[in-house]
C-alpha cells in the first residue's frame, strides 16, 4: 500500500524530522490561501499514486501569485498517468546546495533491511545503482536486534556525506529505520533530503512510504489512511471483488486460479499470437459467486473479444468448479463472447462432462484451450 | 530415493483444529502420510484428523516422535509458529500460510541462520513424495512415482506441469513448491543441490516466475554445480513493469531487473533448455531420459 507524499511527511514530521511548510489543497482557493500564508517559491505537488509526477506536469514551482492561480488550475483536475488530481501539496520552496538520498528497503537476496545513502541525490536513484552502484553506501540492519546506532552513522559517512552536517543526516537515517520498523514498511525513501545554505537538513522534495499489506491487520492507523486509486472502474470492480487482477492491453480475456498459472496462460496467449487483456486470478476454490464475479469483470471489459477459462483444480475437485461455472452461467441465454474452458486436476474429467457445452467451448490441454481463444479473439476482431 | 521427505518422515500439523488443518491432514495421511500429531496451544488431549492433538510443538515431537511439521496457521500468529517449528529442532517445517508480513518472516530468516531445520515456504503449496509422503496441501493424484525432480515457485503451475509429465508417463523423486514471497526458507539452489546429490534423480525441472534475483543465481549454481539435466520454464513473459502480478515477490522493478528475459538468458547461459509452454519443458526433460 502506498502513502501520499504528504500522508508520508506528516508521519516524518511527527517523529521530529524536519520538513518543509506545507497545506493541503482540494482547490484553487486553498491553493491561493496556502501560498498566501506560505510564502515564495511554493511548490504545487498533485497527490497521486503515480512515479515521476514532475516529468509528467504534475509539480510546478510558483514564484508569484499569478503563477500559484496558473499551476492549480492546471493540475487540480488533470489527468496524470491514468489518475485524476483532487488534492494538491502546497510546499514552501527550500534554497538548498546539496542533495542526498536517503532510503530504507527490504533487501531480498539477503533477506534483512538494508540503509541506503548516497551523496547524488534529487535523480532517478534506481538508475543511479544501476549506472554507479559504488556512489550509494548500503548497510544492512539485522532485523532481530534493530538498527545500532553506529550504523546509521557509518553509511552516512561511507557515502560520504559533508563532516558538518553528517550527524543531523544520520540521525535523520536512524529514525526513518524505526518508522520503517514500526510502520510495517516496506520501503521508505526521501528523495532528495536537501542541505541549505545555512547548512539545515531538511527532507524536501518526494517522500516515499510503502506499507506491507500483509501487515495492516496491526496496523489500524496506515489502513485508514489507505486510498485507493484505481486506473479506471475495472480494476475498482476487481477490488470489490477480492480479485487480484491486472488490465492489460490486449483483447484475450484471461481468468484462471493460482499467479504462476495466470501468468502462464498470459504469456501462452502471447505465444500463441494473441495478446492478453488481463490477469485475473480467482484463487483457490471456484465458487458460483467468484465465477459469476470473474465473468462479469471480463465481459465488461470493452477490449475483450473472446476469454480464456483455465482452472487447475488441485485440492478443488473439477465437478464442483465445472457446476459453480454452469451456475454463474445460468443467468445467459448466450454468452456476450466466446469462452473456452479447461479443467485439470482432481474430477477434471467428471467436471468436463457436466460443463454446459451448450454455452461453452471446452479443451482438454492448456495449449489447446489459449489457441482456440487466440483464434476467437481474431475472428470476433476480424 | 528422494530428498527432504519420504515414509519414514513423522509429521505434526500446527493448526490442525482449522477448517484448513484439519482438512488438509485428513487428505495427507489419506495419501499414506505419517501424520502423527497435531499442535495447538489450548487443545492439547483432543484428537483431530484421528490424531493426537498436543499444546506444543515441543511435545508433540517428544511424544509421538516427529520430526516435520506442516503449517496451516493465520498470518498474524504464523511466523510465531514457525519459531516454534524451528526451536522444537525439527529436520523440516513447511510454511503453507500466505500473507505472513515480511517484517516477520525477515526475523525468521535471520533465526533460519542458526539453527539446522530447514524451512520451507511460506505460502506455498509443500512437498511430495509421490508414493511415500505429502507435507501440504498438493492433489496427491496427479503425481506418480519416477526419476524427475521439480522445484517452483508457484502451486498451481507446478501441477500444470507435472500434469504434463505425468500423462506422458514420467514420474517423479520429489516435487517442491518453494513459495511465491519474497522471504522465503528453502531457496531454488538448497533444492537443486539436493537433487544433484540424489542418486535417483536423473532430470530436475525448474520453474520460475518474474521478481527478484534467485533463478539468476540458481542459473549459475547449475552451470558450475550440476551433472544433472535441468530444463526451465519461467512465467511471467508479457508482465508490465511495476504490476505486482499475484504473488508478492512476482514484480517487475521499474529498474528492470526480475525480468523473465534476463531469468531465461541466465538459464541459457547455463546451458538449461527453457520452455516456451509447459509441454516444450515436458519434451526437454523426455529428450533427458
Amino acid at each position: 500500500m502506498k502513502l501520499h507524499e504528504y500522508q508520508a511527511k506528516g508521519i516524518f514530521a511527527d517523529a521530529g524530522i524536519p520538513v518543509p511548510n506545507s497545506q493541503l489543497a482540494r482547490s484553487v482557493e486553498e491553493v491561493l490561501d496556502a501560498v498566501d500564508e506560505i510564502g515564495y517559491p511554493a511548490a504545487i505537488k498533485a497527490q497521486v499514486h503515480v512515479g515521476g509526477r514532475g516529468k509528467a506536469g504534475g509539480i510546478k514551482i510558483a514564484t508569484d501569485r499569478d503563477e500559484a492561480e496558473t499551476y492549480a488550475e492546471e493540475i487540480l483536475g488533470m489527468d496524470l498517468k491514468g489518475y485524476t488530481v483532487e488534492t494538491v501539496l502546497v510546499e514552501s520552496g527550500v534554497d538548498f546546495v546539496d542533495e542526498l538520498y536517503v532510503g530504507v528497503t527490504m533487501d531480498r537476496g539477503e533477506g534483512q533491511p538494508v540503509l541506503m545513502v548516497s551523496t547524488e541525490g534529487g535523480v532517478d536513484i534506481e538508475e543511479v545503482a544501476a549506472e554507479t552502484p559504488d556512489a550509494i553506501a548500503r548497510e544492512h540492519v539485522d532485523p532481530a536486534f534493530g538498527l545500532h546506532p553506529y550504523q546509521a552513522r557509518k553509511v552516512v559517512y561511507n557515502a560520504g556525506v559533508d563532516a558538518d552536517v553528517a550527524g543531523d543526516v544520520a540521525s535523520i537515517v536512524s529514525t526513518l529505520y524505526d518508522l520503517y520498523e514500526a510502520n510495517d514498511a516496506t520501503e521508505i525513501e526521501v528523495n532528495p533530503v536537501m542541505i541549505t545554505s545555512d547548512r539545515d537538513v531538511v527532507a524536501a522534495a518526494d517522500a516515499v512510504m510503502n506499507i506491507d499489506e500483509d501487515a495492516l491487520f496491526r496496523q489500524p492507523k496506515l489502513a485508514e489512511l489507505e486510498d485507493e486509486a484505481y486506473e479506471d472502474d475495472l480494476e475498482r470492480k476487481a477490488g470489490e471483488y477480492g480479485f487480484d487482477y491486472v488490465r492489460l492491453s490486449g483483447n484475450v480475456g484471461i481468468i484462471g486460479n493460482g499467479a504462476g498459472l495466470v501468468m502462464t496462460t498470459l504469456d501462452l496467449v502471447d505465444y500463441y499470437g494473441g495478446s492478453p487483456a488481463n490477469f485475473l486470478d480467482i484463487g483457490g476454490g471456484a465458487k458460483a459467486e467468484r465465477v459469476t464475479n470473474a465473468l462479469d469483470m471480463v465481459f465488461s471489459d470493452p477490449n475483450v473479444d473472446s476469454v480464456v477459462f483455465n482452472i487447475f483444480g488441485g485440492i478443488t475437485r473439477g465437478d464442483e468448479v465445472a457446476k459453480g461455472i454452469n451456475e454463474a452461467l445460468s443467468d445467459y441465454d448466450e454468452l456476450p463472447k466466446p469462452v473456452v474452458v479447461r479443467l485439470a486436476g482432481t474430477n477434471a474429467e467428471e467436471g468436463m462432462e457436466i460443463l454446459n457445452t451448450d454455452l461453452l467451448q471446452v479443451e482438454k490441454t492448456l495449449e489447446a484451450a489459449v489457441q482456440r481463444a487466440v483464434e476467437n479473439a481474431k475472428e470476433v476482431s476480424a | 530415493m528422494s530428498i527432504f521427505v519420504d515414509d519414514d518422515t513423522r509429521v505434526v500439523v500446527q493448526g490442525i483444529t482449522g477448517g484448513e488443518g484439519k482438512f488438509h491432514a485428513e487428505q495427507m495421511i489419506e495419501y499414506g502420510t505419517n501424520v502423527v500429531a497435531g499442535a495447538v496451544p489450548g487443545k492439547g488431549g483432543q484428537e483431530a484428523a484421528g490424531v493426537p492433538v498436543y499444546d506444543t510443538v515441543d511435545a508433540a515431537a517428544e511424544e509421538e516422535d516427529a520430526n516435520a511439521s506442516v503449517i496451516f496457521v493465520p498470518p498474524a500468529f504464523a511466523a510465531d509458529a514457525i519459531f516454534e517449528a524451528l526451536d522444537a529442532d525439527l529436520d523440516l517445517a513447511v510454511a503453507i500460510t500466505e500473507g505472513i508480513p515480511t517484517q516477520d518472516m525477515a526475523k525468521v530468516n535471520k533465526r533460519l541462520g542458526e539453527t539446522d531445520t530447514r524451512l520451507l515456504g511460506p505460502n506455498c503449496p509443500g512437498i511430495i513424495t509421490p508414493g511415500e509422503a505429502k507435507l501440504g496441501i498438493l492433489p496427491g493424484n496427479i503425481f506418480a512415482d519416477g526419476n524427475v525432480g521439480l522445484v517452483s515457485r508457484s502451486g498451481t503451475l507446478t501441477y500444470q506441469v507435472v500434469d504434463n509429465l505425468t500423462e506422458r508417463g514420467i514420474g517423479q523423486t520429489t516435487a517442491i513448491g518453494i513459495g511465491g514471497d519474497p522471504i522465503i526458507g528453502t531457496s531454488f539452489i538448497d533444492a537443486l543441490e539436493a537433487f544433484e546429490a540424489d542418486t535417483e534423480t536423473d532430470a530436475v525441472v525448474m520453474c520460475g516466475e518474474i521478481g527478484g534475483e534467485d533463478e539468476e543465481q540458481a542459473a549459475r549454481f547449475i552451470g558450475e554445480h550440476m551433472d544433472t539435466p535441468v530444463a526451465g520454464f519461467i512465467a511471467g513473459r508479457t508482465a508490465p513493469p511495476g504490476k505486482r502480478m499475484g504473488h508478492a515477490g512476482a514484480i517487475v522493478s521499474g529498474s528492470g531487473t526480475g525480468t523473465a528475459e534476463s531469468k531465461i538468458d541466465a538459464l541459457n547461459d547455463a546451458g538449461v533448455p527453457v520452455g516456451d509452454t509447459p509441454e516444450e519443458v515436458a519434451d526437454h526433460i523426455e529428450s533427458f531420459l
